[in-house]
């Protein structure tokens, strides 16, 4: 049980997190979603006390984190999978990690088969590919067995893979009851992962609510209709109640009717349809819509167009 | 929270912990980071070498020129000879080791994920700090000590090497009686006897190891200050070698007031052991001592301060 309060980071004249209240549950994976920017790793920083919130509290199973009896007990965070000594072997790495919380020495060795680098477990880290870096870092995290694990972008950068390793392996630690927070700026990765959303957006809280509520939120289903007679069944649509737009390709948008009255209209109007295909609104659209107004840097390119469904589901 | 079962491995359950993390667990995580790199073997290994191997050939000159010119006996301090290498150079290079223990932690990033595990910072510094100040200490006396039998090795033929085990007396003045017959010494008369117990010779060896150790966690602290490795050295160097510099270069009285004050000083007076051998502008050897261990434990102390306050 993670508990924000109130939580204002300001660095210099820029604020980062400005008031955030949030608490995030046990035994499920929340995502802590929001544009680059906008305020997620520094709140991550202040729960796990890298840095000092400038107002609020921050308390994990009601403590602060550095008052945790075994710090690595508790909570195991991985915000950066780059920041270990490079020439330090990915042994000695979590050897020094277990030590600060007298973990017991063989559980080094039993972390790295879990993640798979036994084999490399002599070599410096310095050599090591993001995705063995990943994995280096996860194994650090469960060390000390811990009841919350807190990623900070897990997924970036990261092949197919391991992507996939990595999902299963947040669904498997919530399945055995852990308290799993993992941010992202990606919605479609938290399509797959999380059971609970936290949105931010300039440091402030957009939304939090459940994944199916997030979706619910979003505006909703709408038909697309190809048909050779577009004005004509455009009119019978609007007479039905409907509203329907029509794109530049010449299908139509139609929303406020379902595929069944749209067909059973056509039919009674004696229309040929092309095609008929119900459009939800993707995560990533209603993510789009949500946090549209704070995105932090937008780049403005003459001529381009909107953000199209595509981007971020390179999953 | 037993069983991760992501794949066929199966994680052991832990043992139930009492207590708290605390600094015994990260004077062994301290030291481990100390052992696992290499920069810590290449910094130990150039100090021994630089140390021991410049002293080696220091004292074998300083041989030959005895030998050739029986004058140069008069005076000669084979104590401080021996260590001038050890405590010119190899202060610098243990030095950097001192800055890269804590800047290295913030060049990699390694100090978020060290910080993480271990989250009270104090601990985190003190439980660097004594594994360093050891680790130091022990190859510094090692050096100190070594480069000492070696130099004196070399100089043992002449008759006025220092030694440990018993007192040495060598003549304290030359009177120079003109050059001698082609292809010999100028012809000197030796004059009087300079007394050197071993006790003095032990104060120099330990003192110096000791002033080493000193600037080293000069070097420490100004890394947890300025947190950047380069930065921190060339403070360092600044503060150990180019202000003595530059006091050298202010009207006689002024610096004869103020060098005692800088934390260098005690390295020219601490490895001298010949009466009336040091610079009489500074105090003696233990409280010029005391001037460098106040620079230590004062920057120790911002440091400590600076280390707890900052955001990671």
């Amino acid at each position: 049980m993670i508990e924000v309060r109130g939580l204002t980071k300001r660095y210099g004249a820029k604020t980062a997190v400005d008031d955030l209240t949030f608490s995030i549950e046990p035994g499920k994976v929340t995502g802590f979603l929001g544009p680059n920017g906008a305020g997620k790793t520094t709140t991550m920083r202040c729960i796990l006390g890298l840095d000092y919130p400038g107002e609020g509290t921050v308390a994990v199973d009601g403590k602060s984190y550095p008052d945790l009896a075994y710090p690595m007990r508790e909570v195991g965070a991985l915000l950066d999978a780059k920041a270990v000594h490079g020439g330090r072997s990915a042994r000695n790495h979590l050897l020094c990690l277990a030590q600060t919380n007298s973990l017991p020495k063989r559980r080094v060795a039993e972390v790295l088969e879990l993640v798979g680098l036994t084999e490399v477990a002599g070599k410096r880290s310095k050599g090591f590919s993001l995705g063995m870096s990943q994995r280096l870092g996860i194994a650090g995290t469960l060390l000390g067995d811990p009841k919350v694990l807190m990623f900070d972008e897990p997924v970036n950068g990261l092949d197919p893979e391991g992507i996939l390793w990595i999902r299963n392996l947040m669904r498997a630690l919530a399945a055995e009851g852990r308290t799993v927070f993992v941010s992202s700026h990606l919605m479609s990765e938290m399509e797959h992962t999380a059971d609970h959303l936290i949105v931010i957006g300039r440091g402030k809280l957009i939304a939090d609510c459940t994944m199916s509520e997030f979706i619910a939120g979003s505006s909703g289903a709408s038909v697309r209709v190809r048909t050779p007679s577009a004005e004509e069944f455009v009119r019978a649509i609007t007479a039905q109640g409907g509203t329907a737009v029509t794109d530049e390709d010449g299908s139509i948008e139609v929303r406020g009717m379902t595929t069944e009255q749209l067909g059973d209209l056509a039919f009674s109007e004696g229309i040929r349809l092309h095609e008929l295909t119900t459009v939800r609104a993707s995560l990533e659209e209603a993510f789009m819509e949500l946090t549209a107004s704070s995105v932090e840097y937008r780049a403005d390119v003459p001529g381009a167009q909107q953000p199209s469904t595509t981007i971020g589901s390179g999953v | 929270m037993a069983t991760i079962t992501t794949s066929d491995v199966r994680l052991h359950t832990l043992p139930p912990a009492a207590g708290r993390a605390g600094l015994r667990g990260a004077l062994a995580s301290e030291f481990t980071k100390l052992r696992s790199v290499r920069s810590t073997y290449w910094a130990l290994g150039a100090l021994l070498i630089v140390s021991i191997g410049v002293g080696a050939l220091v004292m074998g000159g300083e041989s030959g020129s005895l030998t050739h010119n029986p004058g140069n006996k008069a005076g000669f301090d084979g104590t401080q000879v021996s260590l001038i290498p050890f405590f010119e150079i190899g202060q610098l290079i243990i030095g950097v080791l001192g800055a890269l223990t804590i800047t290295s932690e913030y060049s990699t990033g390694m100090i978020r994920t060290s910080l993480t595990a271990m989250p009270r910072r104090g601990v985190v510094y003190a439980a660097k700090a004594i594994v360093f100040t050891c680790v130091t200490l022990v190859f510094s006396l090692i050096t100190s000590f070594v480069a000492f039998f070696v130099g004196q090795a070399m100089v043992a033929s002449t008759g006025v090497g220092a030694s440990l085990f018993g007192t040495v007396k060598i003549p304290a003045n030359a009177i120079f009686n003109g050059p001698g017959s082609p292809g010999s010494p100028p012809k000197v008369t030796l004059q009087g006897i300079d007394v050197i117990s071993a006790s003095t010779v032990l104060r120099a060896v330990v003192g110096t190891a000791l002033f080493v150790t000193l600037v080293a966690l000069i070097a420490f602290s100004l890394g947890a200050i300025i947190r950047h490795t380069a930065g921190a050295i060339a403070t360092v160097i600044g503060l150990m070698f180019i202000i003595p510099v530059v006091i050298q270069t202010l009207p006689d009285n002024w610096r004869w007031d103020i060098t005692r004050f800088f934390p260098d000083a005690a390295g020219r007076v601490i490895s001298v052991t010949v009466p009336g051998g040091g610079d009489p502008h500074l105090w003696s050897s233990w409280p010029q001592m005391i001037v460098t261990a106040c620079y230590a434990v004062g920057l120790l102390a911002i440091g400590a301060y600076m280390f707890r306050k900052r955001d990671a």
